[in-house]
């Protein structure tokens, strides 16, 4: 046998190679570059290990503004998926209806970040605002540059409005997807409502569930426009979140080495979670007698 | 237990039919006994689920009436109606052990749970569920799928009837054969009404006592598989039964002989005076191939066809016959002797029908 070993081929790989290196590798390194240095200036820097990342772990305000991130993902995350189902629910199924139902549903989610912060400022304020004139004319002394418990309610309301429509969306379509014969098998076997719900269309949801979920802890996580153009992380620092503090330190301070760390952490702790979360559901889904009995 | 009447039952899908062509079920009267096993045969499209539907009450029927014993139950949802249905794809509860599964009707019910247990155990046994009932439903595979919604059926000791929806369509075939076994033990057993609805012959004869054969929404005949092979009662259950189906020729009176388009055709007195009383311009003579007579030497009375093709199918052969400008099938036994290319064919009376604007006319007239 005349085996002719010609390695040119692996020139072909080139374009995947550059492609993530552009999008994926370069970026991070950058990063990962700066974590562990102190950078004076162009000619000036020293090696610092993992000096940032310690310093980074035992910043106490960073841990008060990580606690209020997990914090708002969950109050966030607790109101929106059974709202969004619900409101898949109850949207209607055929017809005119559905189609205006959908768009009027879909529009929170096509207004850009910052713009929805601008809508809820101008929307809460005391003075003008339709929402903060009308809660303070029925007797409450609506604030929310003053009172933390107003701004973290405003904030999370925004939230459940501009993002309940993606849940909502996705669990639509996934009820889309059952057949019919499915609903007929219940009828016939005398399945309550609840029943249904429970055994047919939350089963069958989980999948879409799952994605809905992930996305929106991830969304939900990394969120900054928002708060910051609606209370800019007050009062005090009552609704600052990680990314807010990350960007105060980056930009704003110019501490490029512990606001590298920082973004490594960020990154590592989002990916930790959705990673926890995804596969808790994928084991809850796994049969327990499986494989013989 | 019930016997299941339809009453003059049509239903249109439009609200303004305007022909029976609108119609998915024309004007029909019906009766399925009490515990009988029935099969519901047809092409694509003719009815049949619909009228599966309109009996376990998915659908409302426009026009007519159902009757379960002697009440009314038009106005009944499929709940109230003490039916049990099994659809062409299995549908099962994924999240629950097949044990829940089985136990759902019951406990949607109020069933105390050891009457539950009881009930369960006793189903899972006939349906060889057993080792199965703690796992999760999800994870069988189709033809156990398939059982356990056949089971759900079953667990109720008050279902009236159980309606199959072309129940074997996602199963493997060497296991449609144990499933249908299964089915029909099931039936001796319980003495429930079973309706099942197929298109596959085979299915229907292995399966049901009676078979109702429908075609463009209506029930064009409803007997045992031997009468449907014997004497069809419309061209359509002709065609439809049997492999390959029956033989047609159109027929007229021409002088003193009756012939199909230039072909002369030998045959006795009495199907002659038949022919000619048909008042109808459609006139048929049907032979199922089984039943032509094929003779390699000429015979008195024989035709002379030429032989097209000869197709072996082991025990038998299939010819394709030229008789003039008409070509017939004939099956041959194998312990006869096939003719090459020409044969001599005699259509015996006793197995010859007269079809007159499609559906069958007897013989003997006076």
């Amino acid at each position: 046998m005349n085996k002719v070993y010609n390695n040119r081929a692996w020139w072909l790989i080139l374009p995947m190679l550059l492609l993530v290196a552009f999008s994926a590798i370069i970026p991070l390194m950058t990063v990962v570059n700066y974590s562990v240095q102190d950078v004076f200036d162009a000619h000036t820097r020293f090696f610092t290990g993992t000096e940032w990342f310690k310093e980074m772990l035992n910043d106490p305000s960073l841990h008060a503004a990580l606690l209020r991130q997990f914090a708002f993902s969950l109050i966030v995350l607790a109101i929106q998926v059974p709202l969004g189902i619900g409101i898949a629910l109850i949207m209607p199924k055929s017809g005119w209806q559905a189609s205006a139902v959908l768009i009027l549903v879909t529009m929170p989610l096509l207004i850009p970040w910052n713009v929805v912060g601008s809508i809820w400022q101008l929307f809460t304020r005391g003075d003008i605002g339709l929402m903060g004139w009308s809660i303070r004319e029925l007797g409450y002394g609506y604030n929310i540059t003053s009172s933390p418990v107003d701004a973290w309610a405003t904030i999370i309301l925004m939230d459940v409005w501009h993002w309940t429509p993606l849940i909502a969306l996705l669990c639509y379509s996934g009820l889309r997807s059952i057949p019919d014969a499915y609903y007929q098998a219940a009828r016939i076997d005398r399945a309550s409502r609840w029943a249904v719900f429970r055994y047919i269309q939350l089963p069958k949801l989980t999948n879409v569930l799952v994605i809905g979920v992930l996305l929106r802890f991830m969304h939900s996580f990394m969120i900054y426009a928002e708060p910051f153009v609606l209370t800019g992380g007050g009062p005090g620092s009552s609704t600052t979140f990680l990314s807010q503090s990350l960007v105060t330190m980056a930009v704003g301070q110019q501490d490029l080495g512990p606001s590298a760390a920082f973004s490594l952490i960020y990154f590592l702790i989002i990916l930790l979670v959705c990673w926890v979360f995804y596969t808790a559901i994928m084991n809850m889904q796994k049969d327990k007698n499986q494989g013989g009995v | 237990m019930a016997q299941i009447t339809l009453k003059s039952l049509a239903h249109s899908y439009s609200p303004n039919p305007a022909g029976p062509e609108d119609y998915a079920i024309r004007e029909m009267n019906h009766v399925w006994h009490q515990g009988g096993a029935y099969a519901l045969l047809g092409p694509s499209g003719c009815g049949k689920s619909t009228l599966l539907n309109i009996i376990s009450g998915l659908l409302q029927p426009s026009d007519g009436q159902v009757e379960f014993d002697d009440s009314v139950v038009n106005e009944l949802p499929p709940e109230a109606r003490n039916i049990a249905q099994v659809f062409q794809f299995p549908v099962i509860y994924d999240t629950m052990t097949v044990f829940d599964n089985l136990a759902f009707p019951l406990r949607n019910i109020n069933t105390p749970e050891d009457k539950v247990r009881q009930r369960v155990a006793e189903v899972a046994d006939i349906l060889e569920l057993t080792p199965l009932l703690k796992r999760k439903a999800r994870n069988l595979t189709a033809d156990e799928k398939q059982k356990v919604s056949m089971g759900r059926g079953l667990v109720r000791d008050d279902v009236s009837a159980i309606l199959f929806d072309e129940p074997l369509t996602v199963i493997d075939p060497q296991l449609k054969w144990k499933l249908r076994r299964k089915l029909k033990e099931i039936h001796e057993r319980f003495n429930i009404t079973m309706i099942y609805v197929t298109h596959d012959q085979l299915e229907a004869s292995t399966f049901a006592e009676k078979i109702a054969v429908m075609y463009e929404g209506q029930v064009v005949q409803f007997g045992t598989p031997r009468e449907l092979f014997e004497t069809p009662n419309h061209t359509f259950v002709g065609y439809f039964i049997g492999s390959p189906g029956m033989n047609f020729l159109e027929v007229a009176i021409e002088g003193e002989h009756v012939v199909s388009g230039a072909v002369t055709l030998q045959v006795t007195p009495r199907v002659k005076s038949a022919v000619g009383r048909a008042r109808s311009a459609n006139v048929k003579l049907g032979i199922r191939p089984e039943f032509i007579e094929v003779h390699a030497e000429p015979v008195e009375d024989g035709m002379e066809a030429r032989i097209l093709s000869s197709q072996d199918l082991g025990t038998y052969s299939i010819l394709q016959l030229r008789l003039g400008d008409i070509t017939l099938k004939a099956r041959v036994e194998e312990d006869q002797r096939i003719p090459r290319d020409k044969a001599y064919l005699r259509f015996p009376e006793q197995f010859l029908g007269l079809y007159v604007d499609e559906y069958r006319v007897e013989l003997e007239h006076e």
